[in-house]
């Protein structure tokens, strides 16, 4: 990551329109990918994590969206003012996402034929045969049995973990440079979801591209990325390599996060718990988002909101009190 | 238990802000608050208008004929000399409570048979193809049929109408039921014991009472409407009783002549039927989660 | 089995009709849960788990099997009507708080629903008693008179659990109370669980599809597998030492947050979508260790240690 990134997104404000005006769904977020690497965004509902993602390729409803401050560079270009014409085409090409839902996701009245081919065709220019072709190959890349009868399917016909697979086919269609998934196992089981993790790690290496994986399972971050930020209540709270973040990670939220998480493989006798709960986007809580949930919270928390410290060796975290006493507690 | 105490204090703002929401989102919205000041003018000129110009809307003077509006006569006279502002204002406690009525009645009926249908599946069949075989026939020559048979009066426009419009009204109602009757908290209901009643009354009624409303709002509009037109074939309310309805319908023969006889009835019910439309809107917009996306 | 299980269960089927086709949702289950014990019953979509809560507690009928409750025996089969002192006994906590309250419900009203229903309580009682189930979950005192839409999700399933017990239940089956939950909200919840077990000596049937969860709050768990249970045993032995299979599969494809990516074995295949039924066991197609006979014989559950029961021909002694 010395070099250029292949996208950063920096100080990146996002307001959505609420009852009483503008909200703050984030806030001043920072992160960025390298050619090839996969970056997990990791968070709780409410966090910002799809917010921050989706954003990417501005893909918010325009008229209840406010993009406050902030630039998503990718290449020599700024993602946030492109014009529409010019973000299609990054849009599905360089940049692809799945969704957690394939269901619907999915058009259900077109076949799995038509939905592969149509951004071959936009994207590429290919004739309807040639996109047949490539299709097909598509289908078998994601590892889909018996791809040229499987092509003329409805989705309705096909279980949720083959839609994924069909929706990565169309997603990896162009060979983009980033893939962005967002939840893209939530709502699989989870034999299926090893499957279908195996399944991008492996195209992800094939292809060469990058992968923004947003989720709120930390064992698949773990299992997955190879750098993770994780997020609080619309801020960037912690970024670290993945080991360095699992071994010591330096922002208490992070650290309850991870230790709430039951754990497969040892018996205990109750679970550690974050006191409280999620504060809703609208809620203004002065100096740290998480001081109020915060066990160690001290009185310069509650006052100003704390910045994003480099606690050296890449890892960055919004605890000033923690990074001065030298890391983890 | 420490851990929850932290946790009330945040929602506890919020809630406080958030009970009121439906009334603060309601007071927001534009055409539901021109559609609540229009209805609300017009009812109110129809409850004390009649006391503050102190004339019998019956009142005949051969002398004062098709006298246009004038400081004497704000809206003009009619062919028997009678104040037309007078008539309006009287018309509009007939027109406004006629609408009322037909909302409230098919309302009435519309849940029960829509919260039949919904609720107990098995009769669903019988009871919505009677509704669709009465939706068959157009509204209007529904009303025909009926006010023709139980002679010309108020009270028959009104079962006639009422008639007409319950099949929509019980449609509305048994498509909310369908939605309800899937819902979790109604097997939380039936896990505690609760007969079909309870579940009905406590869970199914006050879930499908918010598409109702916004469809009451609009059968009275439809139904101010066709009692004009009803009016206008004959079978309205019969004079001299008057009712925007039955003011046009006597103003017909002379509009070339004496067009106010005609044009102030015709804005009342253009200006009641689009005030409760527009209330309807509101309603609709703030009352419908699903269409809360984009306003 | 033991003489103090509570809820017996024998035989469990459930059939649907799908496409002119039958379906087996639960297909033979029969389990045992005893007095203050918490059950945990696993699997992933389609194992027929939840529908074999749904069954115990009378939402769904049952198409043949029997159901022995805290030693009566229900007629498990269609058109069954628990007796109301059994069903007061035995209460449900649903998934998802969000659609299992009614919105225009207060708190308070919600949770004394049971208690209404029920009869026979004065307004005071009543009022005395949402508040002290209030307590009982950890919500404040006072915040009954709110609606479910003013709590997060967590202090709405606290809500759905205080109105399980407000009849003062001795079971209650929990069916993936926390799977829509955060993190952080999810261990509030399952401690909340075990501390009312310990306080009530209420009993558990937990249905969940996450293992790990299922390992935090149960005594005995059970795997269940195309409407089938395939494995059942003490916590403990089954997280370590699993027997069957789909078992080991399981737990091998739960990502986890420490093992420096040993790569998790992944199965191949999906669940067989049961309406064109296999024969034989029905996890062959997928088992990595298959043979002949488990193509053509159903294997059957049995004690394969003690206390640990399994449905798999690899462990089956030579007869």
């Amino acid at each position: 990551m010395a070099e250029q990134p292949l996208l950063s997104v920096e100080n990146l404000t996002v307001q959505f329109r609420g009852d009483n005006g503008w909200v703050n769904a984030v806030e001043g977020v920072d992160f960025a990918v390298g050619a090839g690497e996969c970056l997990g965004i990791v968070g709780e509902s409410g966090s910002g994590k799809s917010v921050s993602a989706l954003s990417i390729l501005k893909l918010h409803s325009q008229a209840n969206t406010r993009y406050a401050s902030g630039t998503i560079r990718y290449g020599d270009r700024d993602l946030l003012t492109l014009p529409q014409r010019r973000l299609r085409q990054v849009r599905g090409g360089e940049i692809a996402m799945i969704f957690q839902d394939p269901m619907s996701s999915l058009n259900p009245v077109l076949t799995i034929a038509d939905q592969i081919m149509e951004p071959l065709r936009q994207h590429q220019g290919l004739s309807v045969q040639a996109a047949r072709r490539k299709a097909i190959e598509l289908l078998e890349m994601v590892r889909i049995s018996d791809a040229s009868r499987r092509i003329d399917d409805y989705p309705h016909r096909l279980s949720g973990g083959m839609r994924q697979r069909v929706m990565i086919a169309i997603a990896v269609a162009c060979r983009p440079k980033i893939l962005i998934a967002d939840e893209p196992t939530t709502a699989l089981d989870v034999t299926i979801q090893s499957q279908i993790l195996e399944l991008l790690r492996e195209l992800q290496r094939e292809i060469g591209m990058a992968v923004i994986l947003i989720t709120h399972d930390l064992g698949v971050v773990a299992q997955f990325a190879q750098r993770v930020v994780v997020m609080y209540a619309g801020r960037v709270v912690e970024t670290a390599s993945v080991p360095a973040l699992f071994e010591r990670p330096m922002h208490p939220y992070t650290e309850g996060l991870i230790r709430a998480v039951p754990n497969l493989d040892e018996d205990v006798h109750r679970l550690t718990t974050i006191p409280g709960s999620i504060p809703d986007p609208s809620t203004l809580i002065a100096g740290c988002r998480f001081s109020p949930r915060c066990r160690e919270a001290v009185k310069s928390c509650l006052a100003e909101p704390p910045a994003l410290v480099d606690a050296g060796a890449g890892h960055f975290a919004r605890c000033p009190p923690r990074i001065a006493a030298g890391g983890i507690s | 238990m420490t851990e929850v105490v932290l946790a009330a204090a945040p929602t506890q703002i919020l809630a406080e802000r958030r009970r009121f929401r439906v009334l603060r989102k309601l007071a927001a919205h534009r055409s539901f608050k021109i559609g609540l000041v229009l209805v609300t003018i017009l009812v109110l000129c129809a409850i004390i208008g009649p006391m503050l110009t102190g004339i019998d809307p019956t009142a005949m003077s051969i002398r004062s004929r098709f006298k246009p509006p004038s400081v004497r006569f704000p809206f003009g006279s009619d062919q028997y000399g009678r104040d037309i502002l007078t008539r309006v204002l009287y018309g509009g406690r007939l027109s406004l409570s006629l609408g009322l009525s037909v909302a409230l009645i098919s309302g009435v009926f519309g849940a029960l048979i829509g919260v039949t249908a919904g609720y107990f599946r098995a009769l669903d069949p019988y009871v919505m193809r009677l509704m669709d075989a009465l939706m068959a026939f157009p509204a209007i020559l529904l009303a025909i049929g009926i006010g023709a048979a139980l002679g010309a009066q108020a009270s028959s426009i009104v079962v006639a109408l009422s008639v007409a419009y319950v099949p929509r009204t019980a449609r509305i109602v048994r498509a909310s039921v369908l939605v309800i009757r899937e819902m979790e908290y109604l097997q939380a209901a039936r896990v505690s014991g609760a007969g079909d009643l309870h579940i009905i009354l406590k869970h199914v009624l006050p879930n499908c009472l918010g598409p109702l409303i916004v469809q009451l709002t609009f059968i009275f509009a439809y139904a101010i409407l066709a009692e004009a037109a009803l009016s206008f074939l004959g079978i309205g309310p019969p004079p001299p009783a008057p009712s925007w309805g039955n003011i046009i319908a006597e103003g017909r023969d002379y509009s070339v002549e004496a067009w106010w006889v005609m044009l102030f009835p015709g804005l009342a019910v253009s200006l009641a039927a689009l005030g409760m439309n527009l209330l309807g809107d509101g309603l609709r917009d703030v009352l419908d989660p699903r269409l809360k996306i984009e306003t | 089995m033991s003489a103090a299980s509570i809820v017996v269960v024998r035989d469990l089927v459930k059939t649907f009709a799908a496409r002119g086709a039958l379906l087996r949702a639960v297909d033979g289950v029969s389990f045992d849960v005893r007095q203050g014990e918490t059950l945990g019953l696993v699997g992933e979509s389609g194992s027929g788990k939840s529908t074999t809560g749904r069954i115990l507690v009378g939402l769904e009928a049952a198409t043949s099997g029997s159901i022995n409750l805290f030693g009566q025996e229900i007629s498990s089969v269609r058109g069954r009507v628990t007796p109301g002192a059994v069903r007061r006994r035995l209460q449900f906590v649903f998934q998802d708080p969000q659609n299992s309250l009614n919105p225009r419900m207060r708190a308070q009203d919600a949770i004394a629903e049971p208690l209404d229903v029920a009869g026979g309580w004065s307004r005071s009682a009543r009022s005395d008693r949402v508040r002290e189930l209030l307590e009982m979950v950890g919500l404040p005192r006072s915040c009954g008179d709110r609606f479910p839409h003013e709590f997060s999700g967590g202090q709405r399933q606290r809500i759905g659990i205080a109105r399980a017990l407000a009849l003062k239940p001795d079971f209650v089956i929990c069916d993936e109370p926390v799977s829509s939950l955060d993190v952080s909200m999810q261990a509030q919840i399952v401690n909340l669980l075990l501390d009312l077990q310990e306080r009530l000596g209420l009993s558990y049937l937990f249905i969940a599809h996450d293992l790990a969860v299922v390992r935090s709050i149960s005594a005995r768990v059970a795997v269940m597998y195309a409407g089938g249970i395939v494995e059942i045993a003490p916590k403990r032995e089954l997280y370590t030492s699993p027997l069957h299979p789909y078992t080991q599969a399981l737990l091998a494809a739960v990502p986890r947050m420490t093992s420096n990516r040993a790569r998790a074995a992944v199965i191949t295949g999906e669940l067989p979508s049961q309406i064109d039924a296999v024969p034989g066991c029905t996890f062959h197609p997928r088992c990595p260790f298959a043979f002949e006979r488990c193509r053509i014989e159903k294997p059957k559950l049995r004690e394969i240690a003690p206390g640990h029961l399994a449905a798999c021909h690899l462990h089956e002694t030579p007869a």
